[in-house]
């Protein structure tokens, strides 16, 4: 199941080094640094299950 | 050198029945590319009069298909084709990716061991269709009720409740046939289809791929090497691949906007292989095509007593291998069918099982052929980001390698959910499954693919079953084998098990299988295996 509560200590600390990343990046560079990452923490993830619930949970719909 | 595609292997003959109105054939087959020759083939061993017509008089211009994968090569074992294939062809395993101007990295296709033919051979087209045309001499020879009809072109065909009749025009004029079931095997462009009036429909993708087929002496190995955006083809792609003779394919992907007739003048052509073999690479050029392709397929195969086999019933890209080894695949699944039919021992709905499990395995590809080709040509500028960004990681990581699509190479349909199939009870191997075409395995001093198909057989393993069963005129024969006689048989048939008995269809796929012998279950199976139950 897609753990959708709070599940990240130092939530803060986290968002700050997500918008580190792509500071001074092109809009381009950015992209592909996001991408990366999808594909990385995907990986990680592995099932397939949450991450379908993922992508479905993205869409912002009901 | 005359090259073999310029040689009339089946020249234009009179026949007799061009001297009488209307001779009736059990079966015709329409196209003597690889599906027709095939099916021509399959049948005629099986002793049921088979025609083949074709248009041409020779084997195909140019290499075309060239990777033909290990299910098809034991199809063509088979039909007695399958040793000089794979003793002309360039076996290889190894692929390597490259991105931009660096090596991303490199794969190995190697199978498991314990097969008898290798993942994948290179070999242009012709020299399958000039083994397949040998092979139709040598049933000839034997007295075999088969015969090639060159420069034999349909221009008119009617279905019929009981016959398709046909209108042929040849050299000395028209004559018509009569087929009780007429096999169309007759291409992408299929004129049977389209004087039937049948649809093709699905998605055409835009873009135009330069074939290039060169000879050259070179020092490159027998590997698969793909790039995506090489700096010799800014923002496309580019293949090359061994075959046989010092053949080399080379596939460079061109884009949608081009001027095809220019693109196609070996001026044009040569400066951008010299860009990607080198300058001082020395090499002439074979075969030079521009195409675009389209991944579809037909509603149905099977329209009465028309049945559309190969590429005249679905298409994919070639990014894959998909397209010859689908069709013979197609043919390995409808001539047992065919011919329990034309002998009165199974209705003839078990060819609607033709249409239902080719559809599935036509499915199968163009899914997958979609996939290799939204990879390799991104639709939008997030799909390329996303392709980017796996290229990238692939060449650090190990994970996102798997996520690289440069085609998925051919592997054999397992038809699960077909009718025809008796559902498993059994936990034998998952691989070995009804509906899965039977694993290869050594034996004691032969293969097990040599002594299956034609016929249903039970391969009886740690336990015993009547030398043969007589099941309403099908002739079931027992093939025993011990356990412990090949430890590979045993993993793939076995697994945890002591014993098993596992029902073969005719084109080596398994129909049902128990851990004990039972007669009655047994029959079922048969019975359920021929549209009977």
């Amino acid at each position: 199941m897609l753990i959708t509560i709070p599940n990240i200590p130092d939530a803060d600390g986290f968002y700050a080094e997500l918008l580190d990343l792509h500071e001074s990046h092109t809009k381009e560079e950015s992209d592909a640094l996001n991408a990366r990452l999808v594909l990385l923490l995907a990986n990680h993830i592995g099932d397939r299950k949450v991450l379908s619930e993922a992508i479905t949970a993205a869409k912002l719909k009901k | 050198m005359t090259k073999i595609f310029e040689t009339p292997l089946y020249p234009y003959n009179r026949s007799p029945d061009q001297d009488v109105s209307r001779v009736r054939h059990p079966v015709v087959v329409i196209g003597a590319g690889p599906v027709g020759l095939a099916a021509a083939i399959d049948l005629a061993q099986q002793d049921v009069p088979v025609v083949v017509l074709d248009d041409n008089d020779k084997v195909s211009f140019g290499s075309r298909a060239i990777c033909f994968a290990k299910r098809p090569l034991e199809i063509l074992d088979r039909l007695g084709c399958g040793d000089p294939m794979v003793d002309k062809g360039v076996t290889w395993n190894t692929g390597k990716v490259f991105f931009g101007k660096r090596e991303t990295y490199k794969f190995d296709l190697q199978a498991d061991a314990g097969h008898k033919r290798p993942a994948f051979i290179n070999l242009q087209q012709y020299y399958l269709e000039e083994y397949l045309v040998n092979r139709v001499r040598e049933l000839e020879a034997e007295g075999k009720p088969i015969e090639i009809r060159g420069r034999n072109k349909v221009s008119a065909i009617a279905r019929h409740d009981d016959q398709v009749t046909l209108e042929i025009d040849t050299p000395e004029g028209p004559y018509n046939l009569e087929a009780e079931w007429l096999i169309a095997c007759d291409g992408a462009n299929s004129p049977t289809r389209r004087m039937l009036g049948f649809d093709f429909v699905g998605r055409i993708f835009e873009d135009n791929f330069l074939i290039a087929d060169v000879v050259m002496e070179a020092d490159f190995p027998s590997e698969r090497w793909f790039w995506f955006d090489p700096p010799f083809n800014k923002g496309q792609s580019a293949l090359l691949h061994k075959q046989p003779d010092g053949v080399w394919r080379i596939d460079l992907q061109l884009g949608w906007d081009i001027d095809i007739e220019r693109e196609k003048r070996p001026e044009n052509v040569i400066p951008r292989l010299r860009a990607m073999l080198g300058e001082d690479a020395r090499f002439d050029l074979e075969w030079v095509s521009i195409y675009t392709f389209q991944c579809r397929r037909m509603e149905n195969f099977r329209h009465g007593r028309v049945l559309f086999a190969g590429d005249s019933a679905h298409q994919v890209s070639p990014f894959g291998a998909r397209g010859a080894n689908s069709g013979l695949q197609d043919t390995d699944n409808l001539i047992w069918k065919l011919k329990l039919v034309l002998d009165g021992k199974a209705p003839d709905t078990l060819l609607d099982t033709y249409d239902t499990e080719r559809v599935y395995g036509a499915e199968e590809n163009i899914l997958n052929s979609s996939r290799s080709t939204d990879f390799i040509t991104p639709k939008s500028d997030i799909s390329r980001i996303f392709r980017d960004a796996v290229l990238d990681l692939a060449e650090r990581h190990e994970f996102a390698r798997p996520l690289v699509n440069s085609g998925r190479l051919s592997v054999p349909c397992v038809y699960d959910g077909s009718s025809l199939n008796t559902p498993d009870e059994t936990t034998l191997p998952e691989d070995t499954r009804p509906g899965a075409p039977a694993l290869d395995a050594p034996l004691a001093d032969f293969w097990l693919l040599d002594a299956l198909g034609n016929h249903f057989q039970l391969l009886a393993i740690g336990t015993d079953a009547p030398d043969f069963l007589d099941v309403d005129g099908i002739r079931v024969e027992t093939l025993r084998v011990a356990p412990g006689e090949s430890p590979t048989f045993d993993d793939r048939y076995l697994g945890e098990k002591s014993s098993a008995i596992y029902l073969m269809r005719p084109d080596q796929h398994v129909a049902a299988r128990w851990v004990e012998y039972d007669e009655a279950a047994v029959r079922n199976a048969v019975l359920r295996a021929t549209a009977q139950a």
